[in-house]
């Protein structure tokens, strides 16, 4: 009998993610419209995800993850992603934008503290960037932080943080009147901490997303994230680098997932006599669909085997796949919307589900615009032929 | 002065203006000058890992160190040395 121990890497990471496919279309899958609609993601199942590794799969085994290299960890987000896009948000929020940026640029005390308690569920991790005032341009938070002997004392507001209402440990990012930004950890309990759940939302609505306040909060020095000064410049970089990777990879399981809706509706619902399946035009659809679901997948592994090989425009290639993606993403759900007539239109099924999902991608982690002049500046130096001495 | 050219030319590929614009002395401060996009930072850092085999640490993380193409010299230097 073979033991995990005698497996190779890619044995075991691939059995891992089998894992978790099984997993997800068992488990997930079916409670995806009952979270969806009750506005909660349930706690059994994030303590069940949390026995299996799930919540920290792409951290060292070392801190309790499963150690998965970030092409697996890709195709683990995307069998997530598939059931759930709440679950996988949860994944994003805890694994990909706190637990990566900790793991780079915390100290051994911070991650040896938090990183075990995150992959066990103990504690739930939430990244609070964004305020009512800023968006895209993050550098400019308004949330201050003024040091005061042996601690640093936090005032402002923090806005869409996706497990603001539930998460107890938050990387929160906060300037000082020097202009420098820095980024802390905040314990839910710290006196002055206040979570508000926010209602109301397109999408994402299991996902706990809340405005956070702190007045006055009181953070111990040794809850500094890397160096002061060093919040925007490393710690957010990092974390959306990797956020944009966890979306990218997002976008590849609505797609898939819509894909997968719009054939099985198109096989069996019929007009005119026929299967919607065999009208030329609804076959354009699924054809474009699934070819655009490919090139998106093709385009993730890509970026999954730079980031792997650390080979210098991962960043880069990660930025085209979330980029790329998320807009697959929106627009082979809003087929599958189309495919689906009016029953795309309700919560019966799950296509209008997938389609307000999917319009969520294009704006987080930074917006398709963003993502463009990013890609634009890019390839203006890399593609001009007058560069190429 | 072989590394401060093999920085130089790490630093233009990365570059967001038009070459013509982008005219920068070993002393500049290439953030201050507006070159460089906000995932600058985190990719000179891999960069300078990758390409010199060295790790940077929370300490080094002071953006002078990488301000300019001196300064990220001199921290190679010091980190290999
Ligand atoms: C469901 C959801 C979950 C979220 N979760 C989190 C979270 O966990 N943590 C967190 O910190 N934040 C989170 N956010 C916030 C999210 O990151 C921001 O909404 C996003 O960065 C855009 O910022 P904004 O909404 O302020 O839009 P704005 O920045 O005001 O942008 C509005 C429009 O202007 C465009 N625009 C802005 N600047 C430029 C430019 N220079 N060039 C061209 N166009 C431009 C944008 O592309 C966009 O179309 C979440 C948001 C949503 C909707």
């Amino acid at each position: 009998m073979s033991h995990i121990l005698d497996l190779t890497q890619e044995e075991r990471q691939a059995q891992i993610v089998a894992g978790a496919e099984r997993f997800a279309e068992e488990q997930i899958g079916p409670r995806a419209r009952e979270f969806d609609e009750a506005g909660v993601l349930a706690d059994d199942l994030i303590q069940d995800m949390a026995a299996r590794g799930y919540l920290t799969a792409n951290l060292p085994t070392e801190y309790g993850g499963l150690g998965l290299d970030p092409v697996y960890y890709g195709l683990f987000q995307q069998a997530i992603g598939k059931a759930d896009c709440a679950t996988r948000t949860l994944i994003t929020v805890h694994s990909a934008l706190c637990g990566e940026s900790l793991l780079r640029w915390g100290n051994e005390e911070q991650k040896e503290l938090w990183l075990p308690r995150m992959a066990k569920g103990e504690s739930l991790a939430a990244f609070a960037l964004s305020e009512p005032n800023v968006g895209t341009d993050a550098k400019s938070v308004e949330t201050c932080y003024r040091k005061v002997g042996d601690t640093y004392v936090l005032n402002g507001n923090k806005k869409w943080i996706s497990f603001g209402d539930k998460a107890d440990l938050f990387v929160v990012i906060a300037g000082n009147d020097q202009g420098q930004v820095s980024a802390f950890l905040v314990e839910r309990d710290f006196p002055g901490v206040t979570t508000r759940p926010l209602k109301g939302m397109l999408a994402g609505r299991a996902t706990h997303i809340a405005m956070i306040e702190f007045d006055n909060v009181e953070v111990p020095v040794a809850n500094l994230v890397g160096k002061e000064g060093g919040g925007f410049k490393y710690v957010v970089s990092t974390a959306l680098d990797h956020g944009r990777y966890s979306i990218a990879w997002a976008g590849v399981s609505i797609a898939q997932e819509a894909v997968d809706h719009m054939v099985s509706y198109a096989r069996q619902r019929k007009q005119f006599g026929k299967r919607l399946a065999e009208f030329q035009l609804i076959k354009g659809l699924i054809a474009d669909a699934t070819t655009e679901t490919h090139a998106a997948r093709a385009l993730c592994l890509k970026a999954g085997e730079m980031r792997k090989n650390k080979a210098q425009d991962a960043v880069m290639e990660t930025t085209m796949a979330k980029y790329f993606a998320s807009k697959v993403a929106m627009k082979v759900a809003t087929d599958c919307v189309q495919v689906h007539g009016g029953n795309g239109c309700i919560s019966d099924y799950p296509a209008e589900r997938l389609f307000r999902e999917a319009k969520m991608l294009e704006i987080i982690e930074g917006t398709s615009q963003i993502q463009q002049e990013i890609i634009s500046g890019y390839a203006l130096r890399k593609y001009s032929k007058a560069c190429k001495r | 002065m072989e590394l401060n050219q093999k920085i130089r030319s790490f630093i233009e590929s990365q570059l967001v203006v038009f070459e013509d614009e982008a005219k920068f002395e070993d002393d500049d401060n290439i953030f201050e000058m507006g070159f460089v996009n906000s995932l600058f930072a985190m990719q000179l850092l891999e960069y300078i890992e990758s390409e010199f085999s060295v790790t940077v640490d929370n300490d080094d993380l002071d953006i002078k160190n990488f301000s300019t193409v001196n300064n990220i010299s001199a921290l190679v230097n010091r980190k290999v040395g």
